[in-house]
């Protein structure tokens, strides 16, 4: 497998804070607002933009928690193999709160779409935007857009994009995985 | 998408027969799915659509209240259409088989069964006999699993684990499917199993399930960290297997002074209709120790998990 690297970790570290004062920008005090995760692999990237957003704005009271959609997927039963769900957490009331869905990529737009019904069972937010660090341009089944994009990218069909963490894989970079 | 969220784990199995039929790691599967599911249950709105496209049929030819309502709450909370069929307004009083009323409600696509069922094994015969899941509500005296699921799902959320744990079944184990089904599962995670009752409500051959068997109740509490109390099935008895009820009561009953006077806090459980003052007193019954209440409410997030993970296995063919 052919793999070539599209974001190091200085690129990485400079997007994640490009991305944080974008958000600052729409959000001010984040009084009102909601971080959620995706699980599985958006849950880094929503723990560091909240790391960075606390230190940036001096406060660690954020709203930050992680949504797990695969009860709500349009593709049950239709795998090979059946997904195994991962936990939810949501430790606040999301009633009129102003959400954002973070995910690592945004690719056909399916899991986003699980995730705005999930986070409906929930309540009522009052908005939800959503955040990717990768956006997989032309690829989407369903019209849904990201509102803050780390990074546009071009893909074929067969290419698989994987954005690697520090504490997970132990580097902060994004690869393009090639068969 | 991501990839990686993509395990290989799915049920051993089509059915739900028994627990004699699954393994460990299907019972963990089950546990770990069963935890999502207890989240669902607490949100705002309390359903998923992942078996949207699914009809489930509930046949019951034996009467049952909590059981009926778990399964139809859990079905629904997954989306899923719902028949129900009791026997007593059934064709079968006409003269019907069990076959062939089964086949004449799948004939209408219906997609899964959850059945109980007077006769010991009934699921397993029907299971060769027609093509979708089964799901075993109770089968006669045999097995009741997905009691027992919930019974070891209640202790682990209690105890972290089941490994090593002293579990006790009292009462009337010679009627039980949920002593049998327990004993299935409790020994598949790796607990130690005793049961407890008179001799006359003993099997025979009980200890070749590999159970310490214990004709004390408190020896058999000074033993344990969980205690199981079994209702007395006087429906299921035919002759007199003891004295009296107030005789039973007295050498088998849990009541609040034999619990004080142990020394250390076990749990209390019990599969339900309580008969209060018989098996056990209202005083244990409604204690801090008992878990009876989380029995009942883990039962929808388990039976979700069961119809989950079997309707995972079902393919459409286009």
């Amino acid at each position: 497998m052919k793999s070539k690297t599209i974001l190091d970790k200085k690129s990485f570290e400079l997007t994640i804070s490009r991305l944080c004062y974008q958000l600052i920008e729409n959000h001010d005090n984040f009084v009102d607002t909601a971080l959620i995760g995706i699980q599985p692999r958006g849950i880094p990237l929503a723990n560091r933009i909240a790391k960075q957003l606390g230190q940036i704005l001096g406060k660690n009271d954020l709203s930050l928690g992680n949504i797990d959609v695969t009860f709500s997927r349009d593709d049950f039963r239709r795998r090979e193999h059946p997904i195994v769900p991962k936990s939810t957490k949501m430790d606040f009331i999301v009633e009129d709160k102003k959400v954002v869905l973070i995910d690592d990529v945004l690719f056909t737009g399916r899991t986003v779409r699980a995730a705005l019904d999930e986070i409906l069972a929930y309540g009522r937010p009052r908005e939800v935007e959503l955040l990717v660090l990768i956006d997989r341009r032309f690829s989407r089944h369903l019209p849904i857009e990201p509102n803050y994009v780390g990074s546009t990218i071009d893909t074929m069909a067969t290419e698989k994009i994987k954005v690697e963490w520090e504490e997970l894989e132990g580097k902060d970079r994004v690869l393009v995985q090639r068969k | 998408m991501n990839e990686q969220a993509i395990i290989k784990n799915q049920l051993s199995t089509e059915h739900l027969l028994g627990i004699k039929q699954i393994t460990a790691a299907d019972i963990n599967l089950i546990f770990e799915t069963a935890d999502q599911f207890k989240e669902v249950l607490n949100r705002p709105i309390k359903k998923v659509p992942s078996l949207r496209d699914i009809t489930v049929a509930n046949l019951f030819f034996e009467n049952s209240t909590r059981t009926r309502i778990s399964f139809e709450l859990a079905e629904k909370r997954l989306g899923a259409d719902v028949v129900n069929f009791s026997a007593a307004s059934s064709s079968l009083k006409k003269g019907e088989t069990l076959i062939d009323t089964v086949n004449n409600i799948l004939a209408m696509k219906v997609d899964m069964v959850v059945m109980r069922h007077p006769n010991p094994g009934s699921c397993i015969f029907l299971s060769r006999h027609i093509d979708v899941p089964i799901i075993n509500a109770g089968d006669g005296a045999h097995e009741h699993p997905t009691q027992a699921l919930l019974d070891t799902y209640s202790i682990r959320e209690q105890h972290g684990s089941l490994k090593g744990k002293k579990v006790v079944i009292v009462g009337d184990i010679l009627h039980s499917r949920v002593a049998l089904s327990n004993i299935f599962c409790l020994q598949k995670l790796g607990a130690e199993v005793m049961v407890c009752g008179p001799t006359t409500l003993m099997p025979k051959y009980i200890a070749s399930l590999g159970v310490k068997v214990e004709h004390n109740l408190r020896r058999a509490l000074e033993w344990c960290d969980v205690a199981n109390m079994l209702r007395i099935q006087l429906e299921r008895q035919e002759i007199m297997y003891f004295p009296s009820l107030r005789e039973y009561s007295m050498m088998y009953g849990l009541t609040k002074e034999i619990l004080d006077s142990l020394g250390k806090k076990i749990t209390v459980m019990h599969p339900g209709p309580i008969n209060r003052g018989v098996e056990i007193t209202s005083d244990v019954a409604d204690s801090s120790q008992s878990i009876i209440l989380d029995q009942v409410e883990n039962g929808v997030a388990v039976r979700m998990a069961i119809l989950y993970l079997l309707a995972g296995k079902i393919k459409r063919e286009e």
